[in-house]
């Protein structure tokens, strides 16, 4: 094994620390934000005295969820195992399903419903590694026609078809 | 009492009898069931995505509909399971054990007629507990001030976190989380915004389907994505004739089947404990007292129907504090909690009294899609088991279109689109930190009005803290909080899991868990 990629492994095995670490940002940037409202008193709180409790909450528990990952046992070993990245990562994959909604919304904005909704599946589909563009097509037509409608004709959805940068 | 709550049922059997209520009922199991089988599709999932169809609907269809998809999906899974050693779902983990080997022995069909007998058992006495403990409940829960509800709701959100899978402390963390992305937006007592950033449409708060699709739809499916594997269609050949069991089969699982009904029903009245916990102790359970424990895990009848009943039967039951005290056990009753209050209605004691024809309407619909549900399994068993041959790749981008245009019919609004988004990612890098996301919603429905109801008691007892452990049944909630946290850390010192939690054994073929089909904690 190359000392690079085990430091590498054991960098990412830490995966509570991180954990922990999240939670503790978190908390302490709503805790932060949330000093900035109104606290009020126990009696009469104001509309910044709940959350901001909440962010010192979190930041105690991301302090414990980092302690027990930084601890030496190896009674943290979750089910899921320890790295943060999956065996195999499938950015592609990801990327396309996330893509997927900002494409509708582009779409379906200045184009409408119907190129919205083949933009999106469309998208989407190129995720797996087995699509071909002869499958994407099909798949995302027929999820427009059936889409269209159903949410169209059907459920009334206010969402012009088919319209030119948002114009009808 | 019981005369009183008989009639109401019958008034529930008319309200679910009505046409338009009974084809909601009838559209929500078979979806349910749809879903259960299709591998990679969580209820959570599924739920979220109807939610926004329900809007133009009147609740009562809604919630007939949606809880349809719920218990419909539970029979589904079974057959996942059963069939092709598939745990799509949580509950069902369990039921492989046993289910699998008897598929391979041929007696698959065997195994799947008993189990949807053994689901209708357990899911009619989780109805019938629920007809008569939730009017008992709400006469006790009419009585409670702010204090009590408000460490009620402490309790809940506990025992919804700590109980549930994975870590404790990360589960206690996903509630907090949950509790304050419910305080986003409007302040509801002093009109004041927070955390909006200047963004108006961030003012109602973030919208509840736009968290449950990001959190259950789209990280789903980005942990799922190039994961599936395809389905091998070698032993799901099923006909309606291999479904009869013997007489000798169906006398050895009548016991099993009780058991594993008691068994869930316990589980359900402990709120956090839902299906998945229930089925794994009513497995350990029937191990124990079996004449035969080696044979476990060989294809015995009797580990398959007994967890197949506890699940049913605290499915229904964790109905019963959802809609009597409107504090929901888990993430897929705070969702349904949500579709209520998304129609207007206020959760909480008074639901009952105020909208029978919702609560026993629904009641009266879990016995008739339960049997619609049987109906269904048994004689069109071929075609359930045909869907699961539907590639994951066709499957996931049809459920994203479904994903934007719920989001957007939800508000006519874009902008929920786009939270959709940050949620879904902000969803996958929490699940890889090895949390699971399901207390989110919990926190997040229940959120608002656990903060209202801490102000109230706080302004009552004009800012004295102690009033939550000064008044008695509140006392007795905190107590029980203070016994969870303890017990946890108790657990932990020690170094072990709380027996809750059996793992499963290893053996041959042993069930692919959670790495390879991950569905959301229920």
């Amino acid at each position: 094994m190359r000392p690079s990629s085990s430091h590498l492994r054991e960098l990412m095995s830490k995966r509570d620390f991180y954990a922990g670490g999240l939670m503790l940002l978190l908390g302490l940037g709503i805790a932060l934000k949330g000093a900035s409202y109104r606290q009020g008193t126990l009696m009469h709180m104001g509309p910044g005295f709940f959350p901001t409790a909440l962010g010192v909450i979190l930041v105690i528990l991301g302090i414990a969820i980092a302690a027990t990952g930084l601890a030496p046992s190896a009674e943290t070993a979750g089910e899921h195992g320890e790295s943060i990245l999956p065996e195999n990562p499938q950015w592609w994959g990801w990327m396309c399903i996330l893509m997927s909604p900002v494409f509708f919304i582009f779409f379906g904005r200045n184009f409408g419903m119907a190129p919205g909704t083949f933009a999106c599946v469309a998208i989407a589909a190129c995720g797996d590694k087995q699509a071909t563009w002869k499958s994407t097509i099909i798949l995302a037509t027929v999820v427009t026609v059936f889409g269209v409608g159903l949410f169209s004709y059907f459920l009334q959805v206010p969402m012009p078809i088919f319209s030119w940068w948002g114009s009808q | 009492m019981i005369g009183q709550s008989l009639t109401d049922l019958m008034y529930g059997f008319g309200v679910a009898l009505e046409p338009h209520n009974l084809m909601f009922c009838f559209l929500g199991v078979i979806v349910g069931n749809m879903v259960g089988v299709l591998p990679g599709m969580g209820p959570l999932a599924t739920i979220s995505i109807l939610l926004p169809l329900t809007f133009g609907m009147k609740p009562v269809a809604a919630i007939l509909m949606l809880g349809g998809v719920m218990y419909g999906a539970q029979y589904g899974g079974a057959i996942c399971s059963i069939l092709l050693n598939l745990p799509c779902h949580p509950p069902h983990a369990v039921t492989c054990l046993d289910g699998f080997p008897m598929t391979k022995q041929g007696r698959g069909g065997v195994a799947l007629g008993l189990t949807v007998f053994a689901s209708f058992v357990g899911a009619s006495w989780g109805i019938t507990e629920m007809i008569f403990l939730s009017p008992l409940l709400v006469k006790a829960a009419l009585q409670f001030g702010p204090a009590e509800v408000c460490s009620l709701m402490l309790l809940g959100l506990l025992a919804g976190s700590t109980l549930a899978r994975g870590s404790p402390i990360k589960g206690v963390s996903m509630t907090v989380l949950g509790l304050f992305l419910g305080s986003i937006g409007t302040d509801l007592e002093t009109g004041s915004e927070r955390y909006t950033f200047g963004m108006t449409e961030l003012d109602d708060g973030i919208e509840l389907i736009a968290l449950a699709l990001g959190l259950f739809g789209i990280a789903e499916f980005m942990s799922s994505i190039n994961q599936v594997a395809p389905i091998t269609g070698k032993y799901t050949n099923v006909r309606l004739k291999d479904m009869r069991p013997t007489l000798a089969e169906f006398k050895r699982s009548i016991f099993p089947m009780f058991r594993g009904t008691i068994c869930g029903s316990l589980c359900s009245l402990i709120p956090g404990t839902g299906p998945t916990i229930a089925s794994f102790v009513a497995y350990a359970t029937e191990k124990k007292i079996s004449k035969t424990p080696d044979k476990f895990g060989t294809g015995m009848i009797e580990g398959v129907v007994c967890p197949e009943a506890a699940t049913h039967s605290s499915v229904q039951g964790d109905f019963i504090p959802t809609m009597s005290l409107g504090i929901p056990g888990d993430a897929v009753m705070a969702l349904l909690l949500g579709a209520l209050m998304i129609q207007g209605i206020v959760p909480g004691p008074q639901l009952i009294s105020q909208h029978a024809d919702i609560f026993w309407g629904l009641v009266a619909s879990f016995w008739i899609g339960n049997i619609l549900l049987v109906l269904l399994n048994v004689p069109l068993i071929g075609i359930w088991v045909k869907m699961l041959a539907i590639p994951y790749r066709f499957l996931y981008p049809s459920a994203l279109f479904f994903v934007c245009i719920g989001v957007y019919a939800a508000n006519n609004d874009f902008f929920q689109v786009g939270e959709v988004v940050v949620i879904g990612l902000f969803g996958y890098i929490l699940l890889r930190l090895g949390f699971h996301p399901a207390p989110i919603l919990l926190g997040f429905v229940l959120g608002p009005r656990f903060e209202e109801n801490f102000r109230r008691a706080l302004l009552i007892s004009r800012g004295d803290l102690g009033v939550f452990v000064e008044r008695p049944i509140s006392a007795v909630f905190v107590g029980l909080c203070v016994i969870l946290i303890g017990s946890q850390i108790y657990f932990r010192l020690k170094g072990s899991k709380p027996p809750i939690e059996p793992s499963l054994h290893p053996h041959e073929e042993q069930p692919r868990i959670a790495a390879e089909m991950r569905t959301p904690a229920e």
